[in-house]
């Protein structure tokens, strides 16, 4: 795989099929239906007074999940240029327009925040970069959320860069 | 402390004045006078650039401040990064929520 910048747009190149079938589970990754856990970690308790998160769940909480909704239909209608030979064993290419680069930054993060939180992954999990993602489903999730950062710092540096 | 004793002096010179009104708009003023906090809390997920980069957009920091606050949050758990009126402290813990930072609202005591 091979991602650059290229005037307005981010292109992640040579894409195998297992790659992007993990950019195809951006969308549904960020789904925190379910598990409380996650739910409780994306729309997380802005004080300790009780008055204030009254308000918080009335007011600003919709807010927020129109918001993670909107990133997350933004990713994944740029995904769907990845969508048809699914099962083709040829590798693929992405273009991601710049202007979306925020949408993906916070898509990326919810899923990284729902998946760690579903795994209840350590810090030493999460700092362990070198782990196969072949031995368990729990290291996949795990290769997920860390292959997830490598495409946030790569935007944030383009991002950083203008 | 300035806002009592003009009430105090008033009491005095003019008895028949209702001063008890006078006491209570004073201490809800001191109420809202209190001054908030916006902290952020650690979490191993969010990536440190990311955080930093979030820091510099929602509070306008220079990149060092950022990277300061944010290497707070991380080695210390916590960072305090703005203080001040309740209403703008809400607003900037909401756009921290937006990037999905872990961050809240205190009092100041």
């Amino acid at each position: 795989m091979e991602i650059s910048r290229t005037g307005e747009a981010l292109q992640i190149s040579d894409l195998d099929p297992f790659l992007a079938e993990l950019l195809r589970q951006i969308p549904a990754s960020t789904n925190s239906e379910g598990a409380p856990d996650a739910e409780a970690r994306l729309f997380s308790r802005p004080s300790a007074e009780k008055e204030i998160c009254t308000e918080w769940r009335n007011y600003v909480e919709p807010e927020l999940r129109r918001l993670f909704r909107s990133s997350t239909q933004t990713v994944a209608e740029d995904l769907a240029q990845l969508n048809g030979n699914e099962k083709s064993l040829r590798n693929r290419g992405l273009t991601i327009p710049f202007e979306h680069a925020d949408a993906w930054l916070n898509a990326l993060n919810q899923a990284r925040l729902v998946i760690a939180e579903k795994n209840k992954f350590s810090d030493e999990e999460l700092n362990d970069h070198d782990r196969s993602p072949i031995g368990s489903r729990r290291d996949l999730s795990l290769f997920q959320v860390n292959f997830y950062g490598f495409l946030q710092e790569f935007i944030l540096r383009e991002m950083e860069r203008g | 402390m300035s806002a009592v004793s003009a009430v105090q002096l008033e009491k005095r010179s003019t008895s028949t004045v209702e001063a008890p009104v006078r006491e209570t708009e004073t201490r809800e003023e001191e109420e809202l006078d209190v001054p908030w906090q916006v902290v952020v809390h650690n979490d191993p997920v969010n990536l440190m650039t990311y955080v930093t980069m979030v820091f510099q957009r929602v509070f306008g920091y220079p990149r060092e401040k950022a990277e300061r606050h944010m290497l707070e949050v991380h080695h210390k758990g916590r960072s305090v990064l703005w203080c001040g009126v309740r209403e703008r402290a809400e607003f900037y813990v909401q756009q921290l929520h937006g990037y999905l930072l872990l961050a809240t609202l205190e009092k100041v005591v």
